[in-house]
């Protein structure tokens, strides 16, 4: 069996999944390498959230194979804990928990999951949420901040697990378009830190600025990957020079 | 003793208004102005104790065990969401009387012990409420976003952390309600308990009807006893989910 390269953090092989009858990904092989930032775009429901979500086994994938940093997640608790670990996620719609503060949000996977101390713990939320820039709103209630401060609270609760993974998953898609722009910053922050990411995003803006590989996805297969100088300069295949049409010039 | 007051000036005014109604009443048995009648009054209200201390500790058990059996079926695995269903559907089906009967009668029996009337009634009461209990938790948990699991698995919560942390203490906001219907109901059932001697209030009232022959003025004290116990209750249970909704708005 081939084995992912030393360097490749994330490693898809012939990775398929089914919704009932839906093939929702269709034989996707993709690798990154740490510290590679790949932005993941495509018409909704090309299988572009599905596939990020298997690779922390949101969803589980059918067939074919996925290494994360070298572990191979099977049905083992042992492979999902280890790549949960590694792994961050960020979704479309925050997925904050309404009843616990900014903070409590924060340190709750540090405090259970981590085993640190409850000063650890509270230590790494403030220098993470210093780092989305909103430290002030740590003991307010996520239903208190507008949905471009939540988004950020979601990145800094992502972070203070310390992963080495970041996979964000349409985190712009529920915002306001003023709050875009301050989520996306953050993000881009992250991206020159050297986190290697997965972003599926429509934020053409976002990619060509940070992104070094474009994946375009239709109908659960991968249809493109190319730098983006090349990805949107000039796409190879017609389905995805009438996606960029759509989405750069509506 | 503010509530007895209360209750004493409520059963006053009563006795004066009905005292002038035509028929054949006999408020003396419950004249607090009397000896006799004073004795028996304190004999009625020292039954509360008991029915509150019943109901309690049964709705306590009841709610542990609830909680306990409505986990499982919340599963995907079949045999132990079967398992919570055959609970349910058996448990349910039993009349509470009928359980009282069997477990202070039968109970011993089968496992060779004493059970006294206090604790026989508890395990009827909790037994059958816990049925209803489960179904509650189970429509509870149920109700909770998938965002909030995907989230808690993110970051690498495990299944007792997650329901803890998240799960349970956003669905116990939204069942309190049914919860205070359950502890409500609890109590009118506890009067049922009467039946293998337990002296609480409807038993003790029972027994002052058969020295007075006064069914009339004593049922009605009883009736008059609950109904304040009742509403002492739900007063108390509106002021927690008030309280709740004050906690959620901040």
């Amino acid at each position: 069996m081939e084995t992912g390269k030393s360097d490749a953090a994330i490693s898809l092989r012939n990775v398929s999944k089914y919704f009932g009858d839906f093939r929702a990904l269709n034989d996707v092989s993709l690798d990154v390498r740490t510290g590679e930032r790949v932005v993941v775009c495509g018409p909704s429901g090309s299988g572009k959230s599905t596939l990020i979500r298997c690779v922390n086994r949101l969803e589980k994938h059918e067939s074919g194979t996925i290494r994360v940093d070298g572990v191979e997640l099977d049905n083992g608790r042992r492979s999902l804990d280890a790549i949960r670990a590694k792994v961050g996620m960020v979704f479309q719609q925050f997925n904050l928990f309404p009843h616990l503060t900014v903070l409590e949000n924060l340190t709750l996977g540090p405090l259970r999951a981590r085993k640190k101390s409850p000063d650890e713990a509270r230590e790494l939320a403030m220098r993470y949420l210093t780092r989305v820039r909103i430290p002030e709103q740590a003991d307010k209630y996520p239903r208190q901040l507008s949905g471009g401060q939540q988004q950020r609270v979601a990145i800094a609760r992502s972070l203070c697990m310390e992963p080495q993974i970041m996979l964000f998953d349409e985190p712009t898609s529920a915002l306001d378009p003023e709050m875009i722009s301050e989520v996306l910053e953050v993000m881009t922050e992250l991206a020159r830190s050297g986190m290697t990411m997965v972003c599926v995003t429509h934020e053409m803006g976002f990619a060509k600025g940070v992104a070094d590989t474009m994946v375009f996805m239709d109908h659960g297969e991968i249809v493109e990957t190319a730098p983006p100088e090349t990805f949107f300069a000039a796409p190879e295949t017609e389905r995805c020079r009438d996606f960029l049409q759509k989405i750069l010039h509506h | 003793m503010g509530n007895f007051m209360k209750r004493t000036m409520l059963l006053a005014g009563l006795a004066v208004l009905l005292g002038g109604c035509e028929g054949d009443w006999g408020w003396y048995v419950v004249d607090p102005r009397t000896a006799s009648g004073w004795t028996n009054l304190k004999f009625l209200f020292g039954g509360l104790w008991y029915t509150i201390l019943l109901s309690l500790t049964a709705i306590s058990i009841s709610v542990v065990v609830g909680l306990l059996v409505a986990l499982p079926g919340l599963s995907e695995n079949r045999f132990l969401r079967g398992i919570n269903r055959v609970y349910v559907e058996i448990v349910r089906a039993v009349p509470i009387l009928v359980l009282i009967l069997w477990v202070y009668y039968g109970l011993p029996q089968v496992m060779d012990i004493s059970i006294g009337v206090f604790w026989a009634g508890v395990i009827a009461l909790a037994l059958s409420d816990s049925a209803f209990q489960a179904e509650i938790f189970r429509a509870g948990i149920q109700s909770i976003d998938r965002g909030q699991y995907e989230a808690s698995q993110s970051i690498s919560l495990g299944y007792a952390d997650t329901m803890r942390y998240v799960i349970l203490p956003q669905a116990i906001r939204r069942i309190l309600p049914a919860l205070g219907n359950q502890l409500v109901y609890m109590l009118k059932m506890s009067s049922l308990v009467s039946v293998i001697g337990m002296q609480e209030l409807t038993r003790r009232a029972n027994e002052l009807v058969v020295v007075e022959y006064r069914p009339l003025e004593v049922y009605t004290v009883l009736v008059l006893e609950y109904l304040v116990l009742i509403l002492i209750v739900s007063a108390l249970v509106r002021r927690l989910e008030r309280r709740m909704q004050a906690d959620d708005r901040r």
